[in-house]
């Protein structure tokens, strides 16, 4: 046994590699995307790795897999469990002779998604087991046990970890790495894997008839325990149980829920030996619920009575302030500590040279007073800029511009979408535009990668995620085939050109594609691509500030005059704005 | 600009009184891009070293491009990965605004290193916001026990301006609970081979200049 020093996810990859896995597939998506980024990476690995075009083709590929008899994992964030859950649902009634793990990771706080939804919610309504660990180890030792667990029930096991177990770390005991011997063989048997009406009346029935033993065995497993202290008690799972425990006085009970269905009768045992229990636990209200089912005279405090929030993540200082709120002093009370007030933010910007930055310029200048539905990616970030007007899931940038079209709006309409966003669920919108006759301007923001979850490839890129050569699909073909005709392809770098294409969309009726295709100035720095920085000529500098409005970080205001820092990537778009011309290339004059 | 707040937020006023921390608690803090992970990630290997538990949090992901990014380090943590704040033992900030808005973090009696270097939020000239000054925020500052170093400066001595993130844990090393051979030896271990030479030169000045500014001399 090696102890090693790991963040979540890698932790969770090396426990795959100790399972070991077969098969690997998912889309990526903060917190998750590092475990298929450090499985695909590995020398010498002896299982298939992809990533998948989105979540619900990564899943049924990793359920074939699995019927296929081998140990597959499947990886997303949270909100990728929607576009996966209908393969999901009726997985657990086919089942799988393999062992499948869907991770799912949880985004509490939503530090970097859109919206908080809990996958122990998709677990109990799918009727499938679900590990929910309370730091990296635990992911690890469940993530290892999780493919065993899968093939013992013939159910998916879906792995819930949070952004704090995945972006934490911790010293790790690792096991050893194990090459599989397993080959996929597809062992034909309807009444199993064809799901008419006859066959899935039954299959849900077997579904159901597995949950007792279930239950039974994730007590034994060890992943949820207790300990009675006295007549109060903590019920806490997740991270949750971690604050928890560091802050737990003598004489208070204590259990601790990171496998789910929770035992009735277990729970109940517990429950019932004290005066009053607090469940303290992120988002979802999924053991409260449970122990109020048994709870019968024991006072129950939690998210419904309004001592535990339903939003947000939870962390030391929060879960003091509850314990104390329901009677329950902390053992570790922490000193009030207030920020700073008043202090210029620092959010996250698009990064100097990037070519959202310059697309969403040209728009802004050509479509002034427009509607701009916009989608899932860096470019997001174009909300700084005024030309993101709705965001709400992959790929609805395209259809909520069709939508707001034909609502009857009058104001011109026109989206942005990145590649990957585009080939992950946007082309069914614009096939559906199209089809349907909107009146839209579409502009691919196509960087050739995958770049805010850290650059991973697509069918776009020219690469597989393990580095293989695959011809990039072309994004121009794909509209075409959806029926559009005013397709260009633009440097969104060349400002005028790409207002002039603009102009001729914003002329012409029906649906207009505009592919804004730049390489990913990080991408670019990493295959060596260097262009000179720009430099502003301070006697040609009025100090009009229109170069800073542009928003790039590497221009900056110094003494009335405009400055441009050591950041420059020499994209020389703000060479194109300054009306005196005194922006130009380093040891020009 | 800025004041350090004399009212407690609401819900912050509970019993409290000072903590009784188990673990020893670094939060390192800067924008995203500076090698706040490498540093922790250092921290982290050290304490292996050592045959030490460890916790650990940091931002990834959207947070940061360009943004405020931290890093907790929990050494000797046995619990959960996040420091509350009012309970860090020691904040190493790469830059001065960044010190400012993570300084309710600090412990009372904790100690602060920070690199002298204040970079301006881009939000700052888009939006015209008045702008905090150097002298501004180094004025506040001064209230915690506070090294204050140019390691921007100290890194290009040693070598390379990247090896910045080096010498604020060399500083830093002389408030750890760590052994500075197990430092030295992470950083051999985890920087790119070729800047070994550089990296230890930057960790060991900034230990020297740690020493100078130490509170504690």
């Amino acid at each position: 046994m090696e102890r090693h020093y790991l963040l979540g996810n890698e932790a969770i990859a090396h426990a795959c590699l100790e399972a070991p896995v077969d098969f690997v597939s998912g889309y990526p998506g903060t917190p998750s995307s590092e475990v298929i980024d450090v499985l695909r990476s590995r020398p010498g690995r002896g299982y298939y790795v992809e990533w998948s075009v989105n979540e619900k083709v990564a899943l049924e590929n990793a359920l074939a897999a699995a019927w296929c008899g081998l140990r597959a994992l499947c990886t997303m964030k949270h909100v990728g469990l929607n576009v996966a859950s209908d393969p999901l649902m009726t997985s657990a009634y086919t089942g799988v002779t393999g062992g499948l793990v869907i991770m799912s990771a949880d985004d509490p706080f939503a530090h970097s998604s859109q919206n908080e939804q809990d996958s122990r919610c998709y677990a109990h309504f799918a009727r499938v087991p679900c590990l929910d660990p309370s730091d990296v180890q635990e992911a690890h030792d469940m993530v290892r046990d999780a493919f065993a667990l899968s093939e013992e029930f013939g159910l998916p096991v879906i792995f819930r970890p949070t952004t704090r177990i995945c972006h934490s770390k911790g010293d790790v005991e690792l096991g050893a790495v194990v090459q599989s011997t397993r080959t996929g063989v597809f062992k034909k048997d309807p009444r199993q894997y064809v799901v008419i009406p006859a066959h899935t009346r039954v299959l849900h029935k077997k579904l159901n008839e597995k949950q007792p033993a279930v239950k039974k065995r994730l007590t034994e497993l060890g992943y949820n325990t207790c300990a009675i202290k006295g007549k109060k008690a903590v019920i806490s799972g997740g991270i949750a149980a971690s604050y928890v425990q560091e802050l737990l006085p003598g004489g208070v009970s204590f259990m601790k829920i990171g496998a789910y269905p929770v035992d009735e009768a277990w729970l109940s045992g517990f429950v019932r030996k004290h005066d009053m229990v607090l469940v303290i636990e992120e988002l979802a209200p999924e053991i409260e619920e449970q122990v109020l089912q048994v709870a019968g005279t024991v006072d129950v405090f939690g998210k419904k009575n309004g001592y535990v929030p339903y939003e947000g993540e939870l962390s030391p200082q929060a879960v003091a302030i509850i314990m104390e709120k329901a009677g329950i002093l902390p053992a570790n009370p922490y000193p009030a500590a207030c920020p700073v007030e008043n202090l210029p933010l620092r959010p996250p910007i698009l990064c100097a040279g990037c070519l959202h930055r310059a697309a969403f310029y040209a728009i802004k200048r050509v479509f002034k007073d427009a509607v701009y539905p916009s989608d899932i990616g860096c470019y997001t970030l174009g909300l700084q800029l005024g030309v993101v007007d709705t965001t709400i899931c992959m790929g609805a940038s395209v259809t909520v511009a069709s939508g707001i079209a034909h609502a009857g709006e009058t104001r011109d309409i026109i989206c942005t979408v990145g590649d990957s966003t585009f080939l992950h669920t946007g082309i069914q919108g614009l096939l559906n535009a199209v089809y349907n006759g909107a009146n839209i301007t579409v502009v691919i923001l196509d960087n050739r990668i995958t770049a805010m979850t850290g650059h991973q490839p697509n069918p776009n890129t020219g690469v597989t995620a393990c580095g293989i050569v695959s011809p990039p699909v072309s994004l121009d073909a794909i509209c075409r085939a959806c029926g559009v005709s005013f397709v260009e392809t633009v440097d969104p770098y060349d400002i005028t050109g790409m207002m002039n294409v603009l102009r001729d969309a914003q002329s012409r009726a029906g649906v207009k594609v505009i592919i804004a295709k730049q390489q990913c100035v990080i991408s670019a720095r990493r295959a060596g691509v260097k262009r000179g920085r720009y430099r502003v000529d301070d006697e040609l500098c009025t100090g009009c500030g229109i170069c800073v409005q542009f928003g790039c970080p590497a221009i900056e205001m110094e003494n009335e005059k405009a400055r441009i820092n050591e950041l420059c990537s020499g994209c020389r778009v703000c060479a194109q704005l300054c009306p005196p011309g005194a922006i130009m290339r380093e040891g020009k004059r | 600009m800025s004041r350090l707040c004399a009212a407690l937020p609401a819900g912050c006023n509970y019993a409290g009184g000072e903590a009784m921390s188990t673990s020893f608690d670094i939060l390192i803090v800067g924008i995203g891009g500076q090698g706040t992970i490498l540093a922790s990630n250092i921290l982290g290997v050290a304490c292996l070293h050592e045959g030490r538990h460890v916790k650990g949090a940091e931002t990834h992901g959207m947070a940061q491009r360009g943004g405020s990014v931290e890093s907790h380090i929990r050494i000797g943590g046995e619990f959960g990965p996040l420091i509350p704040p009012g309970q860090a033992d020691l904040l190493i900030s790469f830059d001065l605004l960044e010190a400012l808005r993570y300084s309710h973090y600090l412990k009372r009696d904790g100690t602060m290193v920070v690199n002298r270097h204040l970079v301006l939020p881009t939000s700052v000239y888009v939006q015209k916001l008045a702008a905090p000054t150097e002298e501004g925020i180094v004025s506040i500052l001064s209230q915690f026990r506070l090294c204050l170093l140019d390691a921007d400066r100290i890194a290009q001595e040693a070598g390379s301006p990247l090896s910045q993130n080096v010498v604020m844990l060399g500083a830093a090393s002389r408030v750890m609970p760590l052994n500075p051979a197990s430092l030295a030896d992470a950083v051999r271990q985890l920087v790119p081979p070729k800047t070994v030479a550089i990296n230890i030169r930057a960790f060991e000045m900034g230990r020297d200049a740690g020493g100078a500014c130490s509170p504690q001399s």
